[in-house]
């Protein structure tokens, strides 16, 4: 850890502003080619996919020269790049893969969201010994799905330093929305600190990169605004846990530069369009530990494919992106714009900014940063009893919903102080039948070394927008509001549940499942094709986006049989949800928090399927 | 230590069967191996195989760290005096080293109150690790040796304590440490902190008496210019009590001194 890299924290921003073109350059000079390799028509920066998909490609992992921060730095890269070159696919074509590693250390890739064989899936230990200096591996498997979706690093912290992706993978039947352009969308945080420095000063404290905690000021400020005694209590509630609300990302804008394509916001990502075209934007979050919220003031953005599978289409004017999900919005800007696409931290320490133009080298506008959220008691598991954060989520709930669709969770806010009611999974339960009985089963989990608090009445918080978009005036994507655009493929009911809680100990940096980091606990066992279903229950009070490899989560979200079938599940704190799992591919399987820096701590498990 | 079993198992296991692990499409090492270990019941799964014994995360690596929280020079009406006191770690998230080393350079140049501690520090609770060791007192003064146990953590409501009981073949002894952050801003700090050593029996030799002994208290505003480095201003109290303010004053040292203070807290 270098003393330099933080000493301009103050002033960062203002420096990361200047500088910025470095990954153009950096981007265009390297289209690494071999006999028959690919050869990319666009850069990854440009955001634009190749017109034509590509069955066989020669991906080279290195080392990339890049200067985002002003710092001349190396990132991790594919054929000279970061983010690696946007791959694109035909749904029911065999890809080929030759992946040649030319670090210095073990390097492996992921293809996040893809049904691969168990060996194609990337996970150095679980799929395959990993890809050793100097070697190559060929992945080869035949693509059954279509959407959009990334690949990255699966071996240490590769993913944080810029070994990351996207990919598109074509319908074979054609779009179901019709579309005049499109543009991946990748967000991402880089930083100049080494990976293994966050993980070990989070270890030593763990709020230290965030400098938004309230103090003395904001003591008194509130205490005007709301009275002394209820700034007490509430300063003594806090207290009590040793917790602070102002805890939302572990690590913040004060290391990070938020990018668009591997573009810092002084650099401006622009995306062309002509007036009146429908422009496809594949929002991936490629970020290691960062939750964005993203708009584009002055356009509807209308939100139809969620983790690489069409939704009902829902217009909206923002939604959280949780770290490796992705969303397909599809815009239409009649006017000339610019319209500025904003991707704000969910600490609202930074952004991500971009720029839809009719031209090149313009700006629009740049909003503010919304005010930073604050932790409720609903966060620390305590249900609705705290009224602000329960009624948020409910008036939100209505808000953007489809016509004529009651919010899942509807049935559940009405009786904020019976815990029995708000422990019910509200209109959701009547396609979850196991899950109110599941809900009133006490844990035998207690606080612990690895286990800082236990949710005392986790609720469905499917409806609401999460910390910080409610009641912002916005239409607002939550969960509740997905709903495929076909039945899901399994109609049989689960056999079992398996309930998991969502723990840690954020004072020791510790994270886990049930209390125990990876190395602690037992493999998930799963019958090969049997249907299960997970129920997760979110013990911290931060959002972690779960991810399980191999399979589908079939989100159930109150959408009945059209169930969204994800990748990744952001699970906020204080929630219980709920997702079926289909274990139609053998093999081992990871199992994480995709927040990079609690995965690699033990928020992990394997799933065996067998 | 279960983990390190737990280690070498699926090492082991990792190891036999490396060689399938090379398998084509479909082929899935960990069925394999259950495979040729029928024997294993549904109630006993076979344990899981990783490939070439690689742990998909390393989730119980160790960490050092050191952490000097005071280093300071104080002046008061008696001159000037040296003062540093610090802690450093290694392990992981359950066990660990610690090591504590404080100690002041008097006004006569001499090294007193000179407290080392080598302890096996174990996280047992959300915010508490349990630390048993040897407690070495080495100065100017004559050497003493002592048992160690005590808990150090965050007490409710952020307050960092550590309490320590000390045991040798001279009695028994005892020490409280707390101090507490005020925000001012997030860089700008006001730490109070106060460190009380009691004693069962008194030592002429090192200026201890029985009961409370001494407090080393002080109230210090530090601005954390980098997390890692912040330099601090602010007072220090410390005193002697009963038998041991009569052994100061016999020896014509001050019993209750007051100092301005200022120094560099500091950590890796």
């Amino acid at each position: 850890m270098s003393i330099r890299s933080l000493t301009g924290r103050g002033a960062i921003t203002r420096r990361r502003f200047v500088i910025g073109t470095g990954l153009w350059g950096a981007a265009l000079a390297v289209p690494q080619r071999s006999a028959g390799a690919y050869a990319p028509v666009y850069t990854p920066a440009s955001g634009r996919p190749d017109p034509l998909p590509g069955t066989r490609f020669d991906l080279t992992v290195g080392s990339v020269p890049v200067n985002i921060t002003g710092a001349r730095m190396h990132a991790v890269g594919v054929n000279g790049s970061t983010p690696a070159p946007i791959l694109r696919w035909r749904q029911g074509d065999t890809v080929e893969l030759n992946v040649t590693n030319r670090l210095d250390e073990p390097s492996s890739i992921h293809w996040h969201g893809i049904r691969v064989p168990a060996d194609m899936d990337g996970v150095p230990g679980l799929s395959f010994g990993g890809i050793a200096p100097g070697d190559t591996f060929t992945y080869r498997f035949p693509l059954h799905q279509s959407g959009t979706y990334w690949y990255h690093s699966h071996t240490g912290f590769q993913e944080q330093t810029g070994l990351y992706g996207a990919l598109i993978i074509d319908p074979r039947d054609g779009y179901a929305q019709h579309f005049d352009r499109d543009y991946v969308m990748v967000l991402s945080d880089w930083t100049d600190v080494d990976p293994e420095d966050i993980v070990s000063n989070l270890k030593f404290q763990s709020d230290y990169y965030n400098f938004r905690q309230r103090t003395v000021d904001t003591f008194f400020r509130d205490a005007h605004r709301q009275g002394l005694g209820a700034t007490i209590r509430d300063r003594l509630q806090w207290g009590a846990m040793n917790m602070a609300p102002t805890d939302i990302l572990d690590v913040s804008g004060i290391i990070y530069t938020y990018l668009i394509n591997g573009q810092s916001p002084a650099a401006n990502w622009t995306g062309l369009f002509r007036p009146g075209e429908r422009i496809r934007l594949r929002f991936i979050n490629a970020s290691a530990m960062t939750l964005f919220d993203v708009r584009i003031p002055g356009l509807t953005m209308t939100v139809v494919q969620a983790d690489g599978n069409d939704v009902e289409p829902i217009p909206v004017d923002e939604f959280r992106i949780g770290t490796a999900e992705t969303y397909d919005v599809i815009v239409e800007p009649t006017a000339d714009g610019p319209y500025t696409v904003f991707a704000q931290a969910e600490d609202r320490t930074g952004y991500a900014r971009g720029t839809l133009a009719t031209r090149p080298g313009l700006a629009g506008p740049v909003p503010p940063m919304d005010p930073r959220p604050l932790r409720t008691m609903t966060d620390m598991g305590m249900g609705n009893m705290d009224m602000k954060g329960g009624m948020a989520g409910m008036e939100m709930g209505s808000s953007p919903g489809k016509p004529g669709e009651a919010p899942a969770s509807g049935g559940m806010d009405m009786d904020h102080m019976d815990m029995k009611e708000a422990n019910r999974p509200g209109a959701a339960a009547m396609d979850m039948p196991g899950m109110a009985a599941a809900s009133r089963h006490k844990t035998e989990l207690k606080p612990g070394v690895a286990v800082q608090s236990v949710a005392m009445m986790p609720i469905n918080r499917l409806a609401e927008p999460g910390d910080g978009l409610e009641n912002n005036g916005r239409r607002v994507l939550t969960y509740a509001d997905l709903r495929a655009t076909i039945p899901g493929a399994d109609p049989r009911p689960p056999s079992r549940e398996i309930t998991l809680h969502l723990t840690g100990n954020m004072e020791r940096f510790i994270w886990g499942f049930d209390g125990k980091k990876f190395s602690e606990a037992e493999p998930i066992r799963l019958t090969l094709g049997e249907r299960v279903r997970f129920v997760l229950i979110n013990d911290t009070m931060m959002e972690h986006p779960i991810h399980l490899h191999g399979l589908w989560s079939e989100l159930e979200n109150g959408q009945g049989e059209c169930r969204p079938y994800k990748h990744t599940i952001t699970v906020k704190p204080g929630e219980r949800l709920s997702y079926l799992v289909t274990a139609d591919e053998p093999g081992l399987w990871a199992y994480h928090c995709h927040l990079l820096y609690h995965m690699e701590v033990g928020m992990f498990r394997t799933v065996v399927v067998s | 230590m279960i983990r390190g079993l737990i280690g070498g198992a699926v090492l082991a296991a990792g190891l036999a069967t490396a060689v399938p692990g090379t398998g084509r499409a479909q082929s899935v090492p960990a069925r394999q191996s259950e495979g040729t270990q029928e024997a294993q019941t549904a109630s006993a799964p076979a344990p899981v195989v990783y490939i070439n014994g690689i742990q998909p995360v390393m989730d119980h690596n160790i960490y050092m760290h050191a952490l000097l929280d005071q280093f300071e020079a104080r002046f008061g009406a008696d001159g000037g005096q040296f003062r540093y006191d610090g802690q450093a770690w290694f392990g992981t998230d359950y066990d660990k080293l610690w090591l504590k080393s404080e100690g002041t350079v008097g006004t006569n140049g001499k090294f007193g109150d000179g407290d080392h501690e080598a302890l096996y520090d174990r996280a047992i609770s959300r915010y508490f690790d349990v630390q048993t060791g040897v407690r070495l007192d080495i100065d100017n003064g004559p050497t003493r040796a002592w048992g160690a146990i005590g808990v150090e953590g965050l007490a409710l409501y952020f307050f960092n304590v550590e309490a320590t009981a000390y045991f040798s073949d001279r009695g028994a002894a005892g020490r409280l440490q707390g101090s507490y952050d005020i925000l001012l801003t997030n860089r700008l700090i006001l730490q109070p902190q106060v460190e009380m050593n009691f004693y069962s029996a008194s030592d002429r030799a090192r200026g201890v008496g029985t009961g409370l002994s001494d407090i080393d208290t002080g109230l210090r505003l530090r601005y954390e210019w980098h997390r890692k480095f912040a330099p601090y201003i602010g007072v220090s109290y410390s005193g002697t009590f009963g038998q041991a303010a009569d052994m100061a004053r016999s020896r014509n040292e001050r019993v209750h001194d007051l100092n301005f203070t200022f120094g560099i807290r500091t950590w890796f």
